[in-house]
């Protein structure tokens, strides 16, 4: 079944992947950073739904990330992403600045498999300006003048979030967060863990279906009891600030971040 | 009671600017927009006017989306949120906005998270509120490194929305649009013109003796720091005890 172990899921995510992750709030896997480190999976391109955060500064602070399109990054109260910056100033990871909107338009061209997707704002923006495979075209259905930016289908090879419940046929529930759906839908491979995996049907309880995401779309899940921590989890637990703060305290320096590392993840990990 | 603080002053005529609006938004780290929209929430409430809808990224209570976060995106699109808030690592004269960073992009010397929804919203919300509540040239600059956002554009550019009004620690401006211009509407007590036009490293529009920002009367003032800072401490509990000890 699909049921596995980390280290298991690990092996969807090999080196050169298109990796998509979900926000801050969203449910983010962070149970299974240890394990992507520890495969030496590197030369990885991060698509942020729609911003990033502590996972992926991680990844990119350990060497592992080639490129990252996200809307922002950010450890939210407890400041700017370091290893990010620190990133981004010596040129270390190719930068696909987005806004929040056309990250979820170009999953949803995915998600219908269509090309491109069509989205308003951007015209003028530096944004748009830096993403030269953002096109503008005229609007085919105006007979007037109506300039419109389109973005291409975002197709990761694989999307990873740590969702509240699942099931042992792979179902996933995510309630609200139809963002995690949205990454599942548009991408050729899902892989989830779980505060709790049960045995029976999801399925079985009609008030939970509007909320799952169907198996169909689900490679393999892992259980992992509080996965996102530090991270909080929606109606479950809240974020430890406290831990984001001493994170980002360390990783200011190289030398502090490898430290974090060692003591997170018993190895420093960096590529 | 004690007289109201700075902040009560910019959460009240924060309150004031957003008057008709019936769906606002607030995004991340913004307890202070999200304090005027609470307040005029309470107010319609209050007054018995329509009912004002509020939603907080981040808040669990204060947040009417089941659609997951593409979900504020697509109400904007279609013209269902009325307000919205911006800010700014820089903010220029013309209202264009830079969330980005310092320097030449993409190897800047100073790295902000990034642009958000801006390149978005800014086009799209009829009343964007632009706030930032430090005061500096640093921040108000003639001209952005990195166009986040435009204040303006094009006159073909589809565009229903942009800047309406900047709020700073200082001072509350007005945006042109037709002369893509900001002009200062009112000073904060305990503050004044010489020293706004020192921090602001743009020229703007100004009466020779600006008004000052007015102070909410004891009811409204009341009703902030009673009900709003309860219902502020679900998404910004920090916020609303720094709140409590001004009071």
């Amino acid at each position: 079944m699909v049921t596995q172990t980390l280290k298991q899921l690990a092996k969807f995510v090999p080196s050169g992947s298109r990796l998509a992750l979900p926000v801050d709030y969203a449910g983010v896997s962070m149970a299974m950073v240890g394990p992507i480190l520890e495969s030496g999976a590197r030369d990885l391109h991060l698509v942020c739904v729609p911003a990033g955060g502590l996972q992926a500064d991680i990844l990119i602070g350990a060497g592992r990330v080639r490129s990252v399109e996200t809307s922002a990054m950010t450890l939210g109260e407890a400041g700017g992403a370091p290893c990010f910056s620190r990133a981004v100033k010596s040129g270390a990871i190719k930068l696909r600045d987005a806004t929040c909107p056309a990250i979820h338009a170009g999953l949803l061209a995915a998600q219908k498999g269509t090309p491109f997707q069509p989205i308003r704002g951007l015209i003028g923006s530096d944004v748009l300006r830096h993403r030269p495979d953002w096109k503008v075209i005229q609007n085919p259905f105006s007979d007037t003048g109506d300039k419109i930016v389109v973005v291409p289908a975002i197709i990761p090879d694989v999307a990873l979030f740590h969702a509240p419940l699942a099931d042992a046929h792979g179902n996933v529930w995510v309630g609200r967060r139809k963002e995690l759906a949205a990454m599942a839908y548009a991408a050729k491979s899902t892989i989830v863990t779980a505060e709790r995996i049960v045995e029976h049907d999801l399925f079985g309880d009609e008030d939970l279906t509007a909320g799952l995401i169907p198996a169909i779309y689900i490679d393999a899940i892992a259980e992992a009891p509080g996965g996102a921590r530090p991270y909080g989890l929606w109606g479950h637990y809240a974020t430890e600030t406290d831990a984001l703060m001493r994170y980002a305290e360390l990783a200011k320096t190289e030398d502090g971040f490898a430290r974090y590392l060692d003591e997170t993840y018993g190895q420093a990990f960096v590529a | 009671m004690n007289g109201a603080t700075n902040r009560e002053i910019m959460i009240c005529a924060i309150a004031d600017l957003l008057r008709g609006s019936r769906n606002i938004a607030v995004g991340a780290s913004s307890p202070i927009p999200a304090a005027g929209a609470m307040l005029l929430r309470a107010l319609a409430e209050k007054e018995g006017e329509r009912p004002v809808r509020i939603s907080v990224l981040g808040s669990v209570r204060n947040n009417f989306f089941t659609n997951g976060s593409a979900e504020l995106f697509d109400c904007a699109a279609q013209g269902r949120i009325d307000a919205f808030f911006l800010s700014g690592g820089q903010i220029d004269g013309q209202g264009n906005i830079n969330l980005v960073g310092v320097g030449d992009y993409p190897q800047t010397k100073v790295r902000w998270p990034g642009s958000f929804g801006s390149a978005f919203l800014y086009y799209l919300v009829p009343k964007v509120i632009l706030f930032r509540e430090d005061h500096t040239p640093r921040i108000f600059v003639d001209k952005v490194d990195f166009i986040s956002a435009p204040g303006t554009s094009e006159a073909e550019t589809f565009r229903k929305g942009g800047p309406a009004a900047l709020m700073t620690g200082k001072a509350l401006f007005h945006f042109d649009k037709d002369k893509a211009r900001f002009a200062l509407q009112s000073v904060h007590p305990g503050h004044d013109l010489v020293e706004i036009e020192a921090a602001t490293g743009f020229t703007f529009d100004h009466d020779e003796n600006p008004p000052t920002t007015p102070s909410p009367d004891v009811q409204t003032l009341a009703m902030l720091r009673g009900r709003v800072v309860d219902e502020l401490s679900e998404t910004y509990p920090d916020f609303a005890d720094q709140m409590r000890a001004a009071a």
